[in-house]
């Protein structure tokens, strides 16, 4: 089957851009959920320290495009001195970057909780700690799973962004079947779809989860601990 | 200790909300095994009265000292206070995400560092205590919201506190449900338990009351048993009893 | 800059536009979401490319900054139309009733009982949407567009310092981005009265 002249080959190699971009969304997400999980503790900390210094780092962070990240990683450092390959730079910009955009979402899950479910797991001499790992982080957790799946379409997206460094993904192996064919318009549509094939899944399941969590909450009794006046 | 030790001692308490004066003054003893019941307007001060006995509200000024914790210590130890207060809330305020059972054990379990099955065994007798011995792996949301006020007492009493505070229990709830609950409370009241009952259910208060303290405006305006209820001394008690009255047969 | 500016305005119209298409029912409302949806799950950079390319082979010589704009209208028009809607679906059906019993024209319901307090609502997520649209258009120096990146790009390539110069690039990057959200906060201030008498949220 060929597409323009895309041959098997280009689809070879296509696939492989694919899985490399699938490789850099799990390190994005594994790494910025870790990181993340830090951010959005250090929010709600009680330590006012740790609360203004995650701040800071999230400010920091998302004001930065992932763009100038990847740049000031592969191309700056090295200028200091430290020669970095396109995966690390690229993955640890992706890293930060995922860890704020997460940690702010999952602060906003946490902070969602009803307030009395603190207090009352308070009332019951629960420490601070057993307070957030036993009442709040598993009701949390469900609140956040859908934005998390939707987010996890930017990171996939945001991907794309490695090609600029060099580093051969879905994007740069487009750019570079295209140095060869010179189809600009036909090659790029073929990675959007795949782009769009990779996202749209995601995209959907997020939304589905979302109507699932919207219907639970809706049901009267499940209202119970959000009635308190 | 003797029968009339005072269990729960607030004296001269102030507490402010910003500009607002929430308790301007208050003075209360409940001995053991006695159930006091704060009556009054919303607005009164006595919820928040409540909360500074259980010290989810700091107070300004004044004494509270309650089972031997003195609450205005800087050294008080928050987590042996709770231990020994239980507190149930308006608004239930399970644990969605954990089973009857598993709400009950939670706390025995983890800061008690009773044995799991030793807690079962406790939620067993505190389920049957509340009539909800049937109900122990049934989730908060599938039970009615008298069952799950129930439910929540019983989580407070398997942590074998020395007094019980209840705010407002029965507001949220429908006439049948409200029955069912307060039920629950006057058994527990006969069984000797310390209490301190914030409540707009008048007939209860007066049924179940050994110290019966009317609020108003952030002062205790008439204290006595529950008899001064038909009696009223004070003219903002007998404006609150026909104003009950009044609501009652609407 | 001016980039990230002209393409909110005209995002933002064109977002709305589709909103509003897409609440409509039909194949209106099918050709809007597939657009959206495609934008939605496929990457900026991607997108500018067909753009840039798409143009070209049409035999349309553009600059690249009108390229530049152009792509980053068609990516935040859609991103503006998901929110939208989401401000659309909030208004209470109620709200709408009484609109028409007090029998304000179909333009004139969609203006004061929709659009507006549907923009209140949804302002803050909007206002966040614009800065990461600001922040994507460093994208746009993949195409050669006269913007910041690209800028900084000439500088580190003539000064052998890549390092300082992509530091400050970052370090304006987090300037502009503040400025623009106090610019939104100032804007939503002047924009909706109610928020700035009673401070709550609609």
């Amino acid at each position: 089957m060929e597409i323009g002249q895309l041959n098997a080959n280009h689809a070879a190699f296509l696939l492989q851009g694919a899985m490399w971009t699938v490789v850099l969304s799990a390190i994005a997400c594994l790494g910025g959920g870790v990181l993340g999980m830090g951010v959005a503790l250090c929010r709600v900390a009680s330590s006012r320290f740790l609360r203004g210094a995650s701040g800071a780092y999230v400010q920091l962070v998302q004001g930065t495009p992932p763009l100038v990240a990847m740049f000031l990683l592969y191309f700056g450092l090295p200028g200091i001195g430290f020669d970095v390959p396109a995966l690390i730079a690229a993955g640890l910009a992706l890293v930060v970057n995922v860890s704020a955009f997460l940690g702010e979402i999952w602060r906003g899950c946490i902070e969602a909780v009803p307030r009395p479910q603190w207090e009352a797991a308070e009332c019951l001499a629960l420490s601070r700690i057993q307070r957030l790992v036993k009442v709040i982080l598993p009701q949390a957790v469900r609140i956040a799973v859908p934005p998390t799946v939707g987010f996890s379409v930017q990171v996939i997206k945001n991907t794309s962004l490695a090609s600029v460094v060099g580093f051969v993904e879905l994007a740069r192996s487009g750019q570079i079947i295209n140095n060869s064919l010179f189809q600009p318009f036909v090659v790029y549509a073929v990675i959007a779809l795949v782009y769009f094939a990779l996202c749209y899944p995601l995209s959907r399941w997020s939304r589905v989860l979302e109507r699932r969590a919207g219907s639970w909450r809706r049901r009267p009794a499940g209202l119970a601990t959000l009635a308190a006046p | 200790m003797t029968d009339k030790d005072p269990v729960v001692e607030l004296r001269d308490v102030h507490k402010s909300f910003g500009a607002l004066k929430v308790l301007d003054g208050v003075s209360l003893t409940v001995a053991r095994g006695e159930v006091a019941v704060i009556i009054g307007r919303s607005g009164s001060g006595k919820s928040t009265a409540l909360r500074c006995i259980d010290r989810l509200e700091v107070i300004d000024d004044g004494e509270i000292v309650v089972c031997g914790h003195r609450l205005t210590d800087a050294k008080l130890n928050l987590r042996a206070l709770r231990q020994d207060v239980g507190i149930v809330f308006q608004s239930y305020n399970l644990f969605p995400h954990l089973t009857v059972a598993q709400n009950i054990t939670l706390a025995p379990v983890s800061v008690k560092r009773v044995s799991r099955a030793e807690a079962l065994e406790t939620a067993q007798a505190v389920l049957r205590q509340v009539g909800l011995q049937d109900k122990a792996d049934a989730y908060p949301e599938q039970l009615s919201g008298g069952q799950q006020q129930r439910a929540a007492i019983a989580r407070s009493l398997a942590m074998k506190p020395k007094v019980m505070l209840f705010d407002e229990v029965t507001s949220a709830l429908d006439p049948e449900l409200t029955a069912e609950v307060l039920r629950v409370m006057e058994d527990l009241a006969a069984s000797g338990m310390t209490m301190v009952v914030v409540t707009h259910e008048m007939s209860f208060a007066r049924r179940i009351a050994d110290q019966l303290v009317f609020m108003h405006g952030g002062r205790v305006r008439e204290t006595g048993p529950g008899d001064i209820l038909l009696d009223p001394q004070t003219p903002e008690l007998r404006q609150f009893m026909s104003h009950e009255l009044h609501a009652a047969t609407r | 800059m001016e980039l990230a500016g002209v393409a909110t305005v005209a995002g933002f119209v064109l977002g709305t536009l589709c909103a509003v298409g897409l609440r409509s029912g039909g194949g209106m409302a099918r050709l809007c979401s597939i657009y959206v949806e495609a934008i939605r799950n496929t990457p900026l950079l991607v997108q500018i490319f067909l753009v840039y390319f798409g143009l070209a082979s049409l035999g349309l010589r553009l600059s690249a900054f009108v390229v530049a704009v152009l792509a980053l209208t068609i990516n935040v028009a859609a991103y503006t139309a998901e929110i939208m809607r989401a401000g659309l679906d909030s208004i209470p059906p109620g709200q709408i009733e009484a609109g028409e019993c007090l029998g304000l024209s179909r333009v004139q319901l969609y203006w004061h009982v929709l659009l507006l307090p549907a923009m209140e609502r949804v302002y803050p997520a909007l206002a966040s949407q614009f800065v990461l649209l600001m922040l994507a258009s460093s994208v746009c120096s993949q195409i050669s567009a006269e913007e910041m990146t690209a800028v900084a790009n000439h500088v580190q390539s003539e000064t052998f310092r890549p390092f300082e110069a992509f530091i400050v690039l970052a370090g304006l990057y987090i300037v502009l981005s503040v400025l623009m959200r106090a610019v939104f906060w100032l804007l939503g201030l002047a924009l909706f009265p109610r928020r700035r008498r009673l401070g709550t949220a609609l």
